[in-house]
């Protein structure tokens, strides 16, 4: 019979049935960050409890670390460092592998876990971090979970679990110029709101989803948490095996049928599909406090309830377009791989941001991606046109005290929430593409990234 | 950690907001040490406090009026728990003396940590959660049904769940009993994919 992708993964994982009914699932890998970790192994401790298999556990201090250049362990989050301390000699204690603060690998987990090859085609990988999602553009089965479930996978090498629906969305034909993954996701989640994915494991499917590359395929995944989804995860095909082929933890190929497997039978069925005409997608903005709150950059917002169009200061019938923006950020496990910040510099190369914009920063997703970013010259690009650069974390994707936006900012980000409150208190955060980002950050109000691309090449294209 | 209450009675206190994220149950700020207590006084900073650095109170917040200043039941509405995955936002509601939420849905990995720390995430029709919404009621996990003066409602929740919430089982103690099972497997998945077994570099 037919399998999903979904299916060979977790039934190749199932070590036993528990007696009371759920499934044990084995899990490949764990990855831990220092916001959660020291709570987690701190607790495992204080039970008497051991690691399983410490080699297939990693950390890396993301988080709340500080990204401005010649950081310490000292943190601008009052009572930060506390939890890269602790973090840090709980892993030592354990015999975990940590990418610490001043690591040459460190960066945000789902963007090193797949530059060093952790997260692989056909694994299971779990971290207490919600957009753990991104990691199944590999192929992987991966997805966030509570510390209670990270020291059960730490400690048993498995997770508990009822096996989840499975949903196929398939985005088909070819996406239109200046439409990037990002806007993929928005458009579906604005169409099916951020539980329509709820009870499900997603596989991403179609023309348009095969046409992006591995960044996009991050980006596009990362979002399945904010469509309430379990995971979101794509076949992996060359693009992906090449893409890790030989990284540090990786094999060196992926030759072989076991790889050339991992992919969802023809005929194979789905408890749900959804199909989107990738051709339809335009540029996409949020204009209210959740993800499914988003429209084309060239809409007008909707009636909502009081309670967000009060929040965000926009009335029904507004126009996005042309709102004016007071700060920009463009970082995020969402939005802050190499792809990413060269889109957003080709925007930008040879202008300014407007004089306006009282805060622009750019975060790159890892230390390795910052490397590559100022060998291309592209942190000059970004300094010329009025942003600061950063070291790599999570940075102001939340607000964790201690840095934030000036008071009653509007930003434009490139990261994956719009919660009240979520970049600061009393923050109004539109999340958008990188493009949309830093064409915003330009005009000084909302703009459609189209307006200002260099040529009329698009991600899809280049791709191809 | 204690079995669940057999059965558990109080009114609902009616939060029936949808999407309400764990950065509003309990900011990133208000996560201030390493463990796991010390977070019930950051529960719903953002509604509760009209300024939260001096804790003062908003009176139209629900958990401040005095008919559910001690509410053990939440009605709230569709993706509760959504955002980060941080089990800080159900340690905070446990703390605070939260044992069941009855919502139109859960964010998936909130849900989980629910069942991890002795709360009853229940999903209902928006319409039941409506008419349960302030009300008294009674939780009967054992019937799996909540009764109100006008109605009962029977709810579903998977068995192991159930056991577990019930008797309050350590989920880590379970597994332990079945290490031979898991040792066994990964030996054997080892020989089929070396490539997931890296040497140990720490």
């Amino acid at each position: 019979m037919p399998s999903t992708l979904f299916d060979k993964i977790w039934d190749a994982h199932r070590v036993a049935q528990t007696p009371s009914g759920a499934q044990l699932i084995a899990i490949d890998r764990v990855f831990l960050h220092e916001r959660t970790g020291a709570a987690a192994l701190g607790r495992m401790a204080e039970m008497g409890r051991e690691v399983f298999d410490p080699a297939r556990v990693f950390a890396v201090t993301d988080h709340i670390v500080d990204t401005r250049p010649g950081r310490t362990d000292a943190t601008p989050m009052p009572g930060g460092e506390a939890f890269i301390t602790q973090t840090r000699a709980a892993c030592r204690a354990a015999g975990i592998t940590l990418f610490d603060v001043d690591d040459p690998a460190q960066g945000i987990v789902h963007v090193i876990s797949p530059e060093l090859g952790i997260v692989l085609p056909g694994c299971t990988l779990v971290a207490p971090d919600s957009h753990t999602c991104t990691q199944g553009a590999f192929g992987a089965l991966a997805w966030g979970i509570g510390s209670s479930e990270a020291e059960h996978a730490m400690v048993t090498g498995t997770l508990r679990l009822q096996r989840p629906r499975t949903m196929r969305v398939s985005f088909d034909g070819a996406l239109a110029r200046g439409v990037t993954a990002k806007d993929m996701a928005l458009h579906l989640i604005a169409a099916h709101g951020a539980s329509g994915g709820a009870g499900h494991a997603v596989e991403f499917a179609g023309d348009a989803v095969r046409a992006l590359d591995m960044e996009g395929r991050m980006t596009l995944c990362n979002m399945a948490t904010e469509f309430g989804a379990m995971a979101g995860f794509i076949a992996p095909d060359a693009k992906a095996f090449d893409w890790l082929a030989g990284r540090r933890f990786a094999p060196a190929s992926f030759d072989g049928p076991y790889w050339q497997d991992l992919r969802s039978d023809e005929g194979a069925r789905f408890d749900q599909e959804i199909q989107v005409d990738a051709a339809t997608i335009a540029p996409m903005v949020s204009w209210g406090t959740s993800p499914e709150e988003s429209l084309p950059v060239d809409g007008q917002v909707p009636q909502g309830s009081q309670r967000v169009h009060d929040y965000i200061g926009l009335a029904p019938g507004a126009q996005l377009a042309g709102t004016p923006v007071d700060a920009a950020f463009i970082g995020s496990c969402t939005n802050s791989r190499i792809a990413d910040l060269r889109r957003a510099a080709d925007i930008l190369r040879g202008r300014r941001i407007a004089p306006s914009i009282r805060k622009a920063l750019v975060v790159p997703g890892s230390m390795a991606v910052r490397r590559q970013a100022e060998a291309e010259g592209l942190d000059k690009v970004f300094t010329d046109a009025g942003f600061e650069w950063r070291m790599s974390g999570c940075s102001m994707c939340f607000y964790a005290g201690g840095e934030g936006f000036p008071e009653g900012s509007r930003v434009i980000s490139s990261t994956n929430r719009n919660f009240p409150g979520r970049q600061g208190p009393g923050i109004r955060t539109h999340i958008a593409s990188p493009e949309t980002v830093a064409a915003s950050a330009i005009a000084g109000a909302i703009a459609d990234p189209r307006d200002y691309a260099p040529d009329g090449s698009t991600q899809a294209e280049e791709a191809a | 950690m204690s079995g669940f209450p057999q059965p558990l009675a109080g009114r609902a206190a009616p939060l029936m907001i949808d999407n309400v994220d764990t950065d509003t149950i309990i900011p990133s700020r208000e996560m201030k040490t390493t463990g796991r207590t010390g977070l019930a006084d950051g529960l719903f900073a953002p509604l509760r406090y009209t300024d939260a650095d001096t804790r003062t109170e908003n009176p139209d917040f629900v958990l401040n009026q005095p008919e559910y200043r001690h509410a053990q039941i939440i009605a709230a509405g569709a993706n509760f728990g959504s955002g980060s995955s941080r089990e800080h936002a159900v340690w905070a509601l446990a703390e605070w003396g939260i044992r069941a939420v009855i919502a139109v849905g859960f964010a998936p990995i909130f849900h989980a940590n629910c069942l991890r720390n002795g709360i009853l995430p229940i999903t209902l029709e928006r319409s039941d959660v409506a008419a349960l919404a302030g009300q008294q009621v009674t939780v009967d996990l054992a019937a799996q049904e909540i009764r109100s003066a006008s109605k009962t409602h029977a709810f579903a929740i998977d068995p192991e769940a159930r056991l577990m919430l019930a008797k309050g089982l350590d989920a880590i103690d379970l597994t332990l009993a079945q290490m031979p099972d898991i040792r066994a497997w990964a030996a054997a998945d080892r020989q089929a994919r070396p490539w997931i077994y890296p040497e140990h570099t720490a």
